[in-house]
């Protein structure tokens, strides 16, 4: 079980409260875990990442264990906290604007 | 008694104002969509509670979505939660990628940037959203960087009309100052394949064959700021506006001048005539007068708030030229708003509703075709777009 925590407006967006909890089949990375998000969640497409490239949007980050994998491979594994579900994946929207 | 509902479009969400045919007494429900930046919202003439709006976000991109009964509950369309892989296809409603296909890739090409160099074309948002004047689940959107995409399944999934941008000109195109945007189209009632749309910085256009071929309709602009004044494409058009009884008259707020056409763009004349200044964003025609028009003039474009902070509508009954202010109930000092470009709507009652909204958060109504008027909202967010439905 992968738990995903999204920013308020995603939330919102996808009419859930709290983190979204996802079975995810093999490995986890950023990939496999986004594809099952947008999956269940079809609103979400193109508010992440871009429908056809799949790059992260510009004002998006992925944050777990207290790191940054923004930048990181989006087929790098997870880190084995995320994978096993005792830390979340988090999705938030950087500061920026008013 | 008829009834009138407003739709207000803001930086910080959506809002629905609605009174009776009075128009003396205003209920608002909302913000729909808090926090995020609802670009444009319109009902379908067909089918009133039909709504389609536009909510965009610098960090997480564009949302359509779609009301059934008048805005009280919205939905994206087929962006629901999955329950089953067989079920309907989902999440496309937000979907909008340029037309780069073999038969029209053509239009897959370059325009030009602020400094002179060209550039692909990037999606960023839903500036404006026109709903078909024959069917609830047709609807065109303009989007910026500039094309106009279509959808036929309540805006489930969108297709651009690529004949746009692959007609020629798209590589002189070039963004003003909020960017590349088609933010105006016009449905012709009567020739059902006619419509105009207007891009700022390029002008405007027209199609006689629903969207397939099109062609700029700019003769009579003239532009300063390009290099060329009369050029064919290249003018910073801020809206046009027509009445439905009349569709091959058109009215256009320019960058700098108003203008007018009588041959369906084929030709314009300038109608400035006493303005104290002719640069402004929108124009909006009376509903029951095709030659009743109404801007409100702003002080230039380095400076979008009214002149001498005095915010006046100006009113033209001979369809340009001569003009007349517009003060009774706005603010007559220290006034610095602005109105933007489709933040201002007219109802069709008997004593025909003007409306328009400021980035001061006001909206502002007259119930006497403008001849004196009151804030229905005072408090919201800056105000982008208005747009108005007279209800049974």
């Amino acid at each position: 079980m992968i738990r995903v925590v999204l920013p308020p407006h995603l939330r919102t967006l996808a009419r859930v409260a709290g983190e979204v909890e996802l079975d995810v089949s093999g490995e986890p990375t950023q990939r496999s875990v986004l594809d099952e998000l947008e999956a269940r969640y079809p609103v979400l497409r193109g508010t992440i990442r871009d429908h056809v490239t799949h790059e992260r949007r510009a004002f998006v980050r992925f944050f777990a264990c207290s790191e940054d994998l923004s930048h990181d491979s989006p087929d790098a594994p997870l880190p084995e906290a995320v994978a096993r579900g005792s830390e979340p994946f988090v999705v938030l929207g950087a500061i920026a604007g008013g | 008694m008829s009834k009138v509902r407003v739709l207000v479009g803001t930086r910080k969400g959506a809002f629905v104002l609605t009174s009776d045919g009075k128009r003396e007494r205003w209920d608002i429900g909302g913000p729909h969509f808090g926090g995020w930046e609802i670009y444009h919202l319109k009902g379908s003439p067909v089918d009133p509670n039909r709504l389609y709006a536009s909510q965009t976000s610098g960090w997480f991109g564009q949302i359509i979505q779609r009301s059934n009964d008048g805005g009280k509950t919205w939905e994206a369309p087929g962006g629901g939660v999955t329950t089953s892989p067989g079920g309907m296809p989902a999440g496309e409603s937000n979907k909008f990628v340029y037309d780069a296909s073999p038969e029209t890739g053509k239009p897959l090409t370059t325009h030009q940037w602020y400094d002179g160099t060209q550039r692909p074309w990037e999606f960023k948002r839903v500036w404006h959203l026109e709903p078909s004047l024959t069917d609830p689940d047709t609807v065109y959107a303009g989007v910026e960087d500039a094309a106009l995409f279509q959808s036929k399944d309540g805006g489930q999934t969108w297709q651009e009309l690529s004949g746009l941008r692959g007609h020629g000109t798209g590589p002189s195109w070039q963004p003003g100052a909020g960017g590349m945007c088609l933010h105006t189209i016009l449905l012709d009632r009567s020739h059902p394949g006619r419509m105009f749309v207007a891009i700022s910085a390029a002008g405007a256009f027209r199609t006689d064959d629903a969207g397939k071929t099109w062609r700029p309709i700019n003769r009579g602009l003239h532009s300063q700021y390009i290099p060329d004044p009369k050029a064919e494409v290249g003018h910073c058009v801020h809206r046009i506006a027509m009445h439905h009884s009349r569709p091959s008259v058109l009215f256009m707020q320019k960058h700098w001048d108003v203008l007018r056409s009588d041959d369906a763009g084929d030709s314009w004349r300038e109608v400035s005539g006493n303005l104290p200044t002719d640069f402004g964003f929108p124009i909006d025609v009376h509903a029951h007068e095709p030659e009743t028009i109404y801007v409100v003039p702003i002080k230039s474009d380095s400076e979008h708030y009214p002149p001498e902070g005095k915010l006046r509508v100006y009113r033209s009954r001979t369809g340009g030229n001569e003009w007349e202010a517009l003060t009774r109930g706005l603010p007559q000092r220290d006034c610095y708003v602005n109105v933007l470009r489709d933040a201002m709507a007219v109802d069709s009652l008997d004593g025909c509703g003007i409306y328009f909204g400021t980035t001061g958060g006001q909206v502002y109504a007259s119930a006497d075709a403008g001849d004196s008027w009151a804030p229905i909202a005072r408090d919201l967010p800056a105000v982008l777009s208005v747009e108005v439905q007279t209800l049974p």
